[in-house]
């Protein structure tokens, strides 16, 4: 049993919430870490160490939409390449976005030039209503690089999206290329990491492709 | 006359030049007596070269005409009109002085303005929060500046003295932007420096803490850093001290005390954002607390404030075990959590900064404990990562007040 306020269940709280905003997140719903409700770590020898969480999330939209999950994140053992595994299990449906989801899909597709935009949010704090979704999207394409980076050391949140630039496609998908900013609570940096995101209404978000920013001296 | 007339026009035209201040400009009221004198005015006012600004044309001779005239021409016009015979006066002899004085009356009344409703639900640069210090030291005669050292890149270093009387009282410290990039903490800073301020005379607590204990209060610990992330880069975290053998810049501030110093959770790459510098206290902005600390030799407490995760912690961070004080801390802790969440519900988590964040030497807190204050602790204030650093402004105050009511726990305590 581990206490909810100490930092390794907190850690593996974070990588439970990047996978699951990778898998349902989207520009209507963004889903936040509410409370760690309980913890419990086991160790599998030769395999890893498994966490099993009882967490509590809650829609940024709407502080009074919550939903209940359990989720399971095994950090590999002595892998640095590996990323954990992660099972999520909702108890309940998550509120509909389908309406939201409609909208911003036509809405970009109808876009003359495409959409580009930086600093979201600015350095005070500011995200601009029309750009909410964009960060929302955000927030999917960093959950799953975080899924994928994360280790019992780490931390990881996004701090910021530093430029995002939407390609036109000649398919259904909407396509945005992102430089994120992730902030590493344990080190404490802050790296830059291009994402490529494809979103659908109906099929959701999928990282096309990933890498850390090279280093500038 | 006609002659007369033609001459001094050519005189006037002559004199005409290109200004951009207005120097010497004066400005003439001219009373007509009759249409012959409106004409002649008139006729002045279609010579373009002369550049005469009309503040009221001739229209009829029972108006007067104001006119504005460049310094060269100002004796020429008065030659002309004085050789017609048309009155004059002179209403503004030099239009400049009356420009220069009105900017001075303009800056003097925006920061009269700007010092007396100071926007603690906006994020500042680093003057304008001096420009509040200034403002609140001089509104209240128990609050002093004073500056207890020098950054790196000679920035003052300024810290609010909240002192009722006395000589070297029991003292607490209160620091905020040791890592510059935390921006709701300088902001909160400043709101709780008002308050405890404005709060003294009127609520019992504050009164009676003031009563009995000194104050100090240090809103902006990393002023280069701070500055930076206005002017260059929002993120940046530590001191802008350069290394020698590096192309990096500064130190983690909160990992070069001495205690723990250059051990697990600090950095000896000078790159990295937790890198603790080439020896304790070897930033400035470090040394000059410590010695002011020191030298004051009265503190019961030590509290600093960072952002973000929503802790409260006490020592240690260097090593992973209890303090001597565990118990007292962890329930002294507890409370305050406790009256911050009664504000908005917002939870903190309680412990040792080694269990609840990381294991991190050379920070501030475990430097002051293990120098004798027993009362240390860190707090991250808001939020748990949804906005992080970049805390919307509308959360400034709120996230103040919170904050307030769990350091008023603790220095109640401290007090008592």
């Amino acid at each position: 049993e581990l206490p909810p306020s100490h930092f390794p269940a907190s850690r593996a709280a974070a990588v439970a919430v990047g996978y699951l905003r990778y898998l349902r997140g989207g520009p209507g719903r963004g889903l936040d870490l509410r409370a760690l409700r309980r913890a419990r770590r086991q160790d599998i020898d030769d395999v890893g160490h498994n966490y099993y969480l009882e967490l509590e999330l809650e829609d940024i939209l709407d502080k009074d939409r919550t939903v209940n999950c359990t989720a399971e994140v095994l950090y590999h053992l002595g892998s640095k390449t590996s990323a954990p595994d992660v099972q999520v299990t909702l108890q309940g449906e998550l509120w509909s976005t389908e309406e939201a989801d409609k909208e911003f899909y036509n809405r970009i597709r109808s876009l003359e030039k495409e959409l580009v935009a930086e600093n979201i949010p600015d350095s005070h704090g500011r995200v601009p209503p029309e750009l909410e979704p964009i960060r929302l999207l955000a927030w999917a394409a960093s959950g799953y690089v975080i899924w994928q980076n994360s280790t019992e050391n780490t931390k990881f949140h996004l701090a910021q999206v530093k430029h995002v630039k939407q390609v036109k496609r000649s398919d259904e998908d909407l396509q945005f290329d992102y430089v994120v900013l992730l902030h590493e609570m344990v080190s404490q940096e802050l790296l830059p990491w291009e994402v490529t995101l494809l979103w659908h209404p109906q099929r959701g978000a999928r990282v096309a492709r990933d890498r850390r920013q090279p280093r500038h001296a | 006359a006609n002659m007369k007339l033609i001459l001094i026009f050519s005189a006037l035209l002559g004199a005409s030049l290109c200004l951009e201040t207005f120097v010497g400009h004066q400005v003439l009221r001219i009373k007509t007596k009759n249409e012959e004198e409106v004409k002649q005015l008139q006729l002045l006012e279609s010579l373009e070269h002369l550049e005469l600004d009309f503040w009221i044309n001739p229209s009829a001779a029972a108006l007067p005409v104001d006119v504005r005239i460049p310094a060269v021409s100002v004796q020429s016009v008065k030659a002309f009109l004085e050789s017609q015979g048309i009155e004059y006066s002179i209403l503004i002899e030099d239009l400049q002085d009356v420009l220069d004085k009105e900017k001075q009356d303009m800056a003097e009344s925006a920061q009269r303005q700007r010092s007396s409703t100071f926007d603690f639900s906006a994020y500042h640069t680093l003057d304008d929060i001096n420009e509040e210090l200034d403002h609140l030291a001089s509104e209240y005669s128990f609050v002093e500046k004073i500056q207890i050292g020098e950054s790196y890149e000679k920035r003052p270093l300024y810290v609010l003295k909240f002192s009722t009387g006395g000589s070297n009282r029991p003292a607490i410290w209160l620091d905020a932007g040791i890592h510059s990039r935390e921006w709701v903490t300088q902001a909160s800073a400043l709101w709780i420096a008002n308050k405890i301020a404005s709060d003294y005379g009127t609520d019992a607590s504050v009164t009676s803490l003031l009563d009995k204990m000194d104050l100090f209060l240090l809103p902006v610990a990393n002023p280069d850093g701070f500055v930076y992330t206005h002017t260059s880069n929002r993120m940046w975290r530590k001191t802008r001290s350069k290394i020698r053998g590096s192309i990096c810049v500064g130190v983690d501030p909160n990992r070069n005390w001495d205690a723990g110093f250059g051990g697990p959770g600090a950095s000896s790459r000078p790159c990295s954002d937790s890198y603790h510098g080439p020896s304790a206290n070897s930033e400035v902005e470090v040394k000059s607390v410590v010695d002011f600390i020191k030298n004051h030799g009265n503190f019961k407490a030590f509290l600093t404030l960072h952002s973000y995760s929503q802790l409260l912690m006490y020592p240690y961070g260097y090593k992973c075990t209890r303090p001597d004080d565990y118990a007292e801390l962890d329930s002294l802790g507890r409370a305050a959590a406790s009256s911050i969440r009664s504000l908005y519900g917002t939870t903190f988590q309680v412990g040792t900064i080694c269990k609840t964040i990381y294991q991190a030497s050379g920070g501030s807190i475990d430097w002051s404990y293990d120098n004798g204050i027993k009362y240390s602790f860190a707090l991250e204030l808001r939020d748990t990562g949804r906005y992080g650093f970049l805390l919307p402004a509308n959360q400034i105050v709120p996230t103040a007040q919170e904050t307030w009511l769990g350091l008023k726990t603790i220095v109640e305590h401290v007090r008592d």
